[in-house]
Formats: structure tokens, C-alpha cells, sequence
């Protein structure tokens, strides 16, 4: 236990005092892209508009509520000491699910450490993801097989292997069919925006017309800065001083998300070049298990945007048109629980990887130094096991 | 045999490897009509196009992290860092990224990305262009390191470097950039990347050196053979892996060793090899491993460099408090 000196607490409590919660915007601007209203109600948008089927629509709002119900189990795995620490997307489902559903199956992502939701439409197994924040692996899958990379923890890093991989599939040739062609959407978030290396990003992908969206989540905090600390004007905004389009859409809209990533990947599979997308979204819970939102935000902000949840108003749209019934959404809560189950049943019996792989795969081509290190922990470890025996 | 420098050494071995393999793509800043600070590219993005021989903007940490994406995409990019003191903006995507990645996906990403850093002092530049970085690199799981000290190594490395599934950072001792030597530039096969030599034979001591130290250090064995004295010199060509068993045969032989690199020497590459020395050899050793390095302050102005660099003097100075144990 700290004890406090009073001089201690005097300072903490001025601390405290010049860090109060601050108030963030709620409202995104009339220059908000969005095609379903917090109440459910379809509305146009001259540039945008989605033509989905029943069955996609329902699709939808399936991986939204699969995908929330994923972050609740691992929240819940966390707390109950399976997971290391997890970070939850929650609130952002919408925002995930619109882009990687418009992502084709050629398309490749670079994501953060938060996107689940993508992870889940590329068809990554969310054991996999467990796996990461239980401390088992640092992922799992196979990118290449997936198209999905790696979750990149160093905020903003990803943005630049992303470019880098859009410059190879120009000089592939592989630009400019509206079919075949393949397009990259880099991840990141309202705080990486003001890393070196989102900004050099930008930079590549449009002084090399780079088929790329840039795909920025602003869940206006970034841990505990908010996004007012990050930009004077609106992220989107950003991308025309680097010579590029910038949309700036609802992010709590699957709708709006999907038309909107769509359209920039499409752009940029057909040669247009990059384009900035900012997702105007809202951090619901905690930067993570181990952060402590109520000593630096406002209930009132929490209260405000659960109003614009992204599932409600999915739920909404779909009942009034009937599109679903009480019947299918009774299933889908059926099918997600199951989905947490196996989840849970596959943490509980992940086992710990065998100490001497940490070896394997640090090259292409091993070294003497850690084959010798190798061989020294084996027989270390072994030497308890013989004394156990 | 052509006499050539270790700059169009290195030309030629990048002009070979883009030969060679349609991926391997050159990056970096001027390097294209400029042909690079120091003239490495020269002529080169004329005869392969800008496609391959890219101008990138003038940032670092966006020409690694971009060399990463072009790696992912199945490309073998050679990235040119301008000078030594340039690379610290792209520390970052070398470390963190390139370094972790095969280990990180379980060996399914591979990238081959080779980091060419001319590096060391001795050319009177201002700050920021006489740096020697080597070790920070070294420390780092999942890089390995070379340095080439001469025309014939830097051929040869360097389309070593660029053919390896592993990410090189490649040094390059840019006050030898102008040094020539006979080079068979037809040369196909080479010793292996990861291996030392020895580049003199010696019985009295052993010097251990890199890049632009193993030429002063042959020269103090020409020096020292003046007043009867053999020592022994290897080039370490590689500094992670480094060639153990070469540095100890030689010590072995020798039981006297001396380290010389001009990195300031804590925690520099003679710890590591006299920590490796005394572990093997506790017992066989004549006096301790005594380094000559560059010391532990900021790079000076250039108008002192010459006290700061180990040089021939220093290097024989070593020689005899070693030899007087």
C-alpha cells in the first residue's frame, strides 16, 4: 500500500484538477456520410447508397452480434484471470463490420491490436485472438492465407507496411480491374494519427498512388488523450493536404461504413489512387482491462453515445422492414452464446507453447547462438524433470 | 580481375543481384539520377528504370516500413540509409518490425531486406555522418549484421546480403568507399556470409576487427612484423551470427587478443567477444582481451576525429601492454 504524504495528496489533487474529465464532441458534423439514423430510419446521401439483399442485411447484423458477443466473453476471460489483458472493441462493431465486409476476397488488411471485427470477416478464428491476449502466441494465423496481417501493437507502424504492400501489387500490374483488381486497407486509430509513420504513409501512398484506404477509427481516445489533443481540424480533413480524398463517415452506421469502404476500395483497385476514411465511432469501454476511463471521462459522453449504438439501429432497421423476426433474432442470440461457449471451452484448454519454440522462426536461417541457447535450456529444463521423476 | 573500388565493388554487386532476381528492388534517397551520396547506385535506375531503382521521399522510417509492405508483397528491396546517423528515424520499423516479423507469424512472412549503412568516420563531416551504430542492431534478435572491409568482401557480401531470406543490415566503412583492390567481378561463389577470415596469419596476438578497422589493423601488423613482432588479424565479415570458432582457433593459437572497432567501447562488440573469450579460453590466455575503440562521448568535431579513432599507434600501443603481461 502507497501512503500519502499530504504534500503528496495536495499535488495529486492539483494534478487531478488540471486533468478533469473533458467533454468530446458527439456530434461529427454535417459532413457525416451516414445511411441509417440512430432511430433505425434508412436516409439517402447523394454520393453514397448500399443495394443489399435480405439476406445480406442479416448477415450484417449477424457478424455485429457475434462479434460483440466475442468481446464480451474475452472481457469476461480477462477478468476471470484467462486472458493477460484484452482490448475491447466495443462500440466500434460497426465500424469494423461495414469495412471488412466491403473488403473483396483478394483485398489485403494491415490492422491495429482492436480490430476484431475485421479479424472476424476475414475468417481469422477468434481462439486466435485469445491466444494472443492469454499470452500463447503473438496471433496464430497465417497472414498470407488469411490476407489479414499480423495485429501491430506500435501504433501506426502497420500504415507504412501497408503502403508498401500496395506499391508491390502496382508494380504487380494488378491495379485497375473493378473486379479483379486488388486493393490494401490500412487500420489505425484517432491517437496514431499524429505518429511520423501514419504521416509518411500518406505521403508514399500518394506520391506513388498507392491502391490503398486508409481507415481511421476515431473512437475519440486514445487511452486517455482525446482526440481534441491530437487535431485541430477533422482527421478526414488531413488527407487533402497530401493530395488525396478524405471521407468522414458514421462509424456506428454498418451501412454508411460498408458504402463508404466500398467505394474507396474500389477507387483504388481501379488505379484512383488512396483514400482517407475516417470512421467517427466511440471507444464504449475501457482502452483496455487494465485502463480506468472514469478518471478522465465524463458518464454523460457514455450516455450520449449509447444512444447511437450500432447494434440498436441495425435492429431497429431490420425489425420495422421486416427483414427479421423474432424468431431469427432468437437464433442468432442462440448461435452467439454457443460461439461463446466454444470460445471459452477452447481458452480453458489452450495449452502454454513449449518454452523452446520461443527459438523457432527468429530467422529464415538459425544461428549457432541460439541453437546453443537451445540446447542449453532443454537440458536445463530437463534436469527438473529428471529430479521430478 | 579488374582493379576496382569498394564503391563500384558494390555497384556491381547490386547490378548483378537485379540481374538476377526481377524482385530485388533498390530504395532510398538520391539514389537514382544522383546515382546515391556516395555514387553505390550509379548509373543503375538508368539501366533498370525508376520502377526498381526507387527515389523515395526523404524520410527513413517510411523507406523501411514501406521495404517491410514491398517484402510482405513477395518484393527483395535493398533499402540505401544515407549515412549512419541517419537511420535512428527508422529504428522503429527496424527493430521492432523487421526484426520480430518471421518469429512473430511463425515463420509464414519472411523479409529479405537488406539495409545498406555506410558508416565510420575518418572523412571530416559534420555531425551525424561518422557514426557507428552496428552494435544497437546486433543486440537485436532477428537481424543480422555485416560490415565488409574491402572491395572483394563487398561484392561478394553484399549479393550475399541481398540472396539471404533474412533481414541484413549491411555496413559499409564508407572512408574505404575509394580504395580499390582486384575484384574478379565474374566471382559466383563465395565463402560463407556468416563466416571470419583470417586475413593475416600471425602467431604473437590476435586483432579482431570490421569494416574500416581491419585495414588499420593490417597495416600495424605490417608495422609490428618492422620489429619482429607477428600478430594475427581477422576480419569479422559478419557481426551477428558472429564466427566464434574462427576468433577462437585464432586466440587459441595466439592466446592474446586485442579488439578494435571505432564504436565507443561499452557494451560495444569487443564486450561480447571478450565476454565469449574468457568463457572459452579461461585457462589458455596469455593477458585479458584489451580493446582500442572509439570512446564513450558523442562522435567530436572533425578536426579532433583523429584522437578519437583508433589508428595505427593505438592499435600497436595495445600490442604491447598485451604482450608485456
Amino acid at each position: 500500500m502507497t501512503v500519502l504524504s499530504d504534500a503528496d495528496a495536495d499535488a495529486a489533487a492539483a494534478a487531478l484538477t488540471e486533468t478533469s474529465p473533458v467533454a468530446t464532441s458527439t456530434t461529427a458534423g454535417p459532413e457525416l456520410v451516414q445511411l441509417l439514423t440512430p432511430e433505425g430510419e434508412r436516409v439517402s446521401h447523394p454520393d453514397y447508397d448500399v443495394d443489399l439483399s435480405d439476406e445480406q442485411y442479416r448477415g450484417l447484423y449477424r457478424d455485429l452480434v457475434l462479434v460483440r458477443r466475442i468481446d464480451v466473453e474475452a472481457t469476461a476471460l480477462q477478468r476471470q484471470g484467462e486472458l493477460g489483458i484484452w482490448a475491447s472493441l466495443l462500440g466500434q462493431e460497426a465500424a469494423q463490420v461495414g469495412s471488412g465486409r466491403a473488403l473483396r476476397p483478394q483485398d489485403f488488411a494491415f490492422p491495429t491490436y482492436r480490430e476484431h471485427g475485421v479479424a472476424w470477416c476475414k475468417g481469422v478464428d477468434p481462439l486466435q485472438l485469445l491466444g494472443l491476449f492469454r499470452g500463447a502466441s503473438n496471433g496464430g494465423w497465417d497472414p498470407q492465407e488469411k490476407r489479414f496481417q499480423l495485429y501491430t501493437i506500435v501504433i501506426g507502424s502497420q500504415t507504412l507496411h501497408a503502403t508498401g504492400y500496395a506499391m508491390g501489387i502496382t508494380k504487380d500490374g494488378a491495379v485497375g480491374d473493378a473486379e479483379t483488381g486488388e486493393a490494401v486497407i490500412a487500420y489505425f486509430g484517432d491517437g496514431a494519427s499524429s505518429q511520423g509513420d501514419v504521416n509518411e504513409a500518406f505521403v508514399w501512398a500518394s506520391v506513388y498512388n498507392a491502391p490503398l484506404v486508409f481507415f481511421c477509427q476515431n473512437n475519440q481516445w486514445g487511452i486517455s488523450t482525446p482526440t481534441a489533443h491530437q487535431t485541430r481540424i477533422p482527421l478526414y480533413q488531413r488527407a487533402r493536404g497530401f493530395g488525396f480524398p478524405g471521407v468522414r463517415v458514421d462509424g456506428n452506421d454498418v451501412l454508411a461504413t460498408y458504402a463508404v469502404t466500398r467505394k474507396a476500395l474500389d477507387d483504388a483497385r481501379t488505379g484512383q489512387g488512396p483514400t482517407l476514411v475516417e470512421a467517427f465511432t466511440y471507444r464504449m469501454g475501457a482502452h483496455t482491462t487494465s485502463d480506468d476511463p472514469t478518471r478522465y471521462r465524463l458518464a454523460a459522453d457514455l450516455e450520449a453515445w449509447k444512444l447511437k449504438d450500432p447494434l440498436e439501429r441495425m435492429k431497429a432497421f431490420l425489425y420495422k422492414q421486416q427483414i427479421v423476426d423474432n424468431a431469427y433474432l432468437q437464433g442468432l442470440e442462440h448461435d452467439a452464446d454457443e460461439l461463446a461457449a466454444r470460445l471459452r471451452q477452447g481458452c480453458l484448454q489452450m495449452p502454454d507453447p513449449d518454452p523452446l519454440t520461443m527459438f523457432d522462426d527468429v530467422y529464415s536461417e538459425t544461428t549457432p547462438l541460439l541453437l546453443e541457447q537451445r540446447a542449453a535450456l532443454g537440458s536445463y529444463l530437463a534436469g527438473f524433470q529428471r529430479g521430478a521423476s | 580481375m579488374a582493379q576496382v573500388t569498394l564503391a563500384r565493388a558494390l555497384n556491381e554487386a547490386l547490378r548483378t543481384s537485379m540481374d538476377n532476381d526481377p524482385k530485388v528492388l533498390l530504395m532510398g534517397e538520391d539514389i537514382g539520377k544522383l546515382g546515391g551520396v556516395f555514387r553505390v547506385t550509379d548509373g543503375l535506375q538508368k539501366d533498370f528504370g525508376e520502377d526498381r531503382v526507387i527515389d523515395t521521399p526523404l524520410a527513413e522510417s517510411g523507406i523501411v516500413g514501406t521495404a517491410i509492405g514491398l517484402a510482405i508483397r513477395g518484393y527483395r528491396p535493398v533499402c540505401e540509409i544515407q549515412f549512419d546517423g541517419f537511420v535512428y528515424p527508422a529504428y522503429d520499423q527496424i527493430v521492432s518490425q523487421l526484426a520480430k516479423m518471421h518469429a512473430r507469424s511463425k515463420g509464414t512472412i519472411a523479409l529479405p531486406v537488406t539495409i545498406r549503412i555506410p558508416f565510420g568516420g575518418g572523412i571530416g563531416a559534420v555531425e551525424h555522418h561518422s557514426e557507428s551504430p552496428e552494435a544497437y542492431f546486433a543486440h537485436t534478435a532477428g537481424l543480422k549484421v555485416v560490415a565488409c572491409s574491402n572491395p572483394a568482401d563487398g561484392h561478394a557480401m553484399l549479393q550475399q546480403a541481398v540472396a539471404s531470406d533474412d533481414p541484413v543490415l549491411f555496413f559499409e566503412p564508407k572512408r574505404r568507399y575509394w580504395e580499390k583492390a582486384d575484384v574478379d567481378l565474374s566471382r559466383t561463389s563465395f565463402d560463407p556470409l556468416w563466416s571470419a577470415r583470417v586475413v593475416r596469419p600471425g602467431r604473437d596476438a590476435t586483432l579482431v576487427a570490421y569494416g574500416p578497422m581491419v585495414r588499420t589493423c593490417l597495416d600495424a601488423a605490417s608495422a609490428a612484423a618492422e620489429e619482429g613482432k607477428e600478430l594475427e588479424v581477422v576480419d569479422l565479415r559478419s557481426l551477428s551470427p558472429l564466427d566464434f570458432p574462427t576468433v577462437l582457433a585464432s586466440v587459441r593459437h595466439t592466446q592474446r587478443l586485442i579488439v578494435v572497432h571505432e564504436a565507443p567501447s561499452f557494451v560495444g562488440l569487443g564486450s561480447e567477444i571478450a565476454a565469449r573469450v574468457s568463457e572459452e579460453l579461461y585457462f589458455e590466455m596469455e593477458a585479458p582481451v584489451l580493446r582500442v575503440t572509439g570512446f564513450d562521448t558523442p562522435y567530436p568535431p572533425s578536426r579532433v576525429e583523429e584522437e578519437y579513432l583508433p589508428d595505427l599507434d593505438r592499435v600497436l600501443h595495445a600490442v604491447d601492454r598485451s604482450l608485456a603481461y
